[in-house]
């Protein structure tokens, strides 16, 4: 390993590909920044690009960077206007923007980026230390514990729901899951629930959904409400982001956070198909759950470990979906499937023999993603004052903005007018929920996972010939198991509290 | 009945819908040859459709009770008093979405982006239109042309009649 980190370095190190790294993080990050524009579109718009330099690993360390870059801008405007990108930082939006809206853009922006700098950092260190063994592990999930580790995901958002709100929080997730199987299935290439209208057949795309969510329904409520972003931007301190710096209590705080979120976001980054976007879920319902009473009160209304959380997770898992990629040749998720594609195309094949037959691309990629995540921090950290700048434009000139940017994020993924009508036509139904307390992340969540979800449960009921694969397979009992705990707990938790304080008023 | 169970009401006539879809219409043209697998593609709705209806009941009866009332916030909207907001503002802002997505092909993005945002600001109270039809026309340039130019993403500038 040492020698191949020796070959790694050097390759690495070289001024070319340093440059690429540099550029990489820079082009992913201003572009990550505009919602609508995620990993995978920014990946596959840079790919004639990274072509054109002939050196596959120049190539792969320039998309590496743009990754890690557009998950990183991504964050950036979920924090700065709550519009959400990428999939994968939706779970930051829940903190981050409430921070953002009690003058704490600048703190909610430097959390971000050192969570996301040692989310990426420890990452990469477990990437060279696991990877090899790693890919072994992965080859034991087949569709069935796919299948029941999404469960398990969604059941995570009993974590996102008040007590008593489980019920609602399960119905938004069954509505985001219907939501899902509209368009063309993936078992039949059959149009289902479309009322026969042809937009409808490739479904419903995730950015308009996403934005109508929460970019839309935040901008009517700041337009209904101007109390609202009086307390994000237009007070006295609007202009004047001087509160970077965390204290080392807060840094305190955040650091256990990190050291899970950092393993805990690598290893699910490893199983292919889960991804950034269960990482970032699961490590923000992990620490809800984990986090004292007192702290769980300020989860969704700006707790810094729930920002942090989220950030560290999705960056770990970004690392950590380069290990099947590089050592078995299986994308672990849609941006990785990219990358696999510029790799044939540049005429790498990833595999078991990627280490001995080409040790300088895989060890130079492993470097180097640990020198983009420092140089995302070194970037970004005297770029926060300028980048939350954003929040104090006057309102009358940001709220069209950011309405702009919203269609336009809604637009530029399908070319198609007809997305806007959608995206207006949910951004109503979105704020109406919101007025009635319903939470609308379990519906994205829903949305997100349902293909997923659909797609592992259709194929291991196809190979099972029905149900049996539950019992069949130990690990996804275990884990439906726990999911039906997940969604239980809450709701008992709420009726021993209810007694208790019943048992209290009564005399007992 | 409250807001939010008006909503579940609904939620559940939903599912009616899609569960009568899912049982009854959406066989109908599926292939022998699919017919003789354990699973359909209308398998997963029936199974969402139950799960959503009995789900929509529970919030819809109410049989799931709330520990505690939520504090409102100042910064919350309460939609019981709509008319306290601005909510003339928020209906004339959706309304020129819905204008925006109709012209963006008819008048082309230039046009369309520039009116959007000047609209918009005009909704809002901006009345220094000196400042705001150049801040408007510089910005739609710019990104039209990182989006076009640098991007690749088609998007088309002018008005169609110029054009074809």
């Amino acid at each position: 390993m040492l020698e191949g980190l020796m070959i790694g370095l050097q390759t690495a190190i070289n001024p070319f590909n340093l440059g690429m790294v540099v550029f990489g993080c820079i082009i992913g990050t201003f572009i990550g920044m505009l919602p609508g524009l995620g990993p995978m579109s920014i990946i596959a718009i840079m790919i004639p690009v990274a072509i054109t330099l002939g050196d596959p690993t120049a190539a792969l360390i320039l998309l590496a960077g743009v990754y890690y870059g557009a998950i990183f801008g991504g964050s950036t405007s979920s924090i700065l206007l709550n519009a959400p990108g990428v999939a994968g930082t939706v779970a930051t939006s829940f903190d981050g923007y409430p921070m953002a809206q009690k003058g704490m853009a600048g703190k909610a922006l430097t959390i971000a980026a050192i969570s996301s700098f040692a989310g990426g950092t420890i990452g990469a260190i477990l990437l060279m230390i696991f990877a090899p063994m790693l890919s072994s592990v992965a080859l034991l999930f087949h569709s069935a514990e796919y299948f029941a580790l999404m469960v398990v995901g969604l059941s995570a958002i009993a974590a996102f729901a008040g007590t008593g709100q489980v019920g609602k929080a399960v119905m938004m997730t069954i509505l985001g899951l219907m939501m899902a199987t509209v368009g063309e299935g993936a078992l039949a290439a059959m149009p289902r629930f479309t009322a026969g209208i042809l937009d409808l057949q490739s479904g419903f795309s995730f950015i308009t959904l996403a934005m109508a969510m929460f970019a839309l329904p935040e901008a009517i409520f700041l337009v209904m409400n101007p109390a609202r972003s009086a307390q994000g931007s237009g007070d006295d301190k609007s202009g004047k982001i001087d509160n970077l710096r965390i204290n080392r209590q807060e840094a305190r705080a955040i650091a256990p956070v990190i050291g899970r979120q950092s393993v805990q976001g690598f290893f699910i980054g490893v199983l292919p198909g889960a991804g950034a976007t269960i990482a970032s879920f699961l490590g923000y319902a992990v620490e809800r759950n984990l986090a004292t009473k007192e702290e769980q009160k300020e989860f969704g209304k700006g707790s810094i470990k729930g920002l942090s959380a989220p950030e560290t997770a999705n960056n770990a898992a970004c690392t950590g979906s380069f290990v099947p990629l590089l050592t078995l040749g299986i994308p672990g998720s849609g941006t990785t499937a990219i990358l696999l594609g510029a790799l044939i195309a540049l005429n790498v094949t990833p595999g078991p023999r990627l280490m001995v037959d080409e040790p300088q691309v895989f060890w130079a990629v492993i470097i180097s993603m640990y020198i983009g995540n420092l140089v995302l921090l070194i970037l970004n950290l005297p770029l926060i004052p300028y980048i939350a700048k954003i929040l104090a434009i006057p309102r009358n000139y940001l709220i069209p903005f950011i309405l702009f940017f919203t269609l336009m994020g809604a637009y530029i993924g399908q070319n198609n007018a007809t997305e806007l009508l959608i995206l207006v036509g949910f951004g109503v139904c979105a704020t109406i929920l919101r007025f009635a307390d319903y939470p609308l992340a379990p519906l994205l969540i829903g949305f997100i996972l349902g293909t997923m979800l659909e797609d592992n449960f259709s194929r291991s009921m196809q190979l099972y010939q029905g149900l049996g694969f539950i019992l069949e397979r130990p690990m996804t009992l275990g884990l439906l198991v726990l999911a039906v705990l997940l969604v239980l707990l809450p709701s008992y938790r709420a009726m021993r509290a209810r007694k208790r304080a019943q048992g209290v008023a009564d005399g007992d | 009945m409250a807001l939010d169970r008006w909503i579940a009401l609904i939620f559940v006539a939903m599912c009616c819908i899609y569960g009568y879809t899912a049982f009854f219409t959406m066989d109908q043209s599926l292939p022998p040859f699919m017919q003789r697998n354990p699973v359909w593609p209308s398998t997963f709705p029936k199974v969402l459709s139950v799960a959503g209806a009995l789900c929509g009941l529970v919030v819809l009866l109410g049989l799931e009770k709330q520990t505690g009332q939520k504090e409102p916030s100042a910064t919350d909207i309460n939609y019981r008093r709509l008319g306290d907001y601005n909510t003339g503002q928020a209906i004339g802002l959706l309304v020129a979405m819905v204008v925006y997505a109709l012209c963006l092909r008819p008048i082309g993005f230039i046009a369309a982006t520039i009116l959007f945002l000047t609209a918009g600001a005009t909704i809002l109270g901006e009345r220094k239109y000196h400042i705001l039809i150049p801040v408007a026309a510089i910005a739609t340039f710019i990104i039209w042309f990182l989006v076009q130019q640098v991007l690749g993403i088609f998007l088309r500038p002018w008005p169609t009649f110029l054009v074809d």
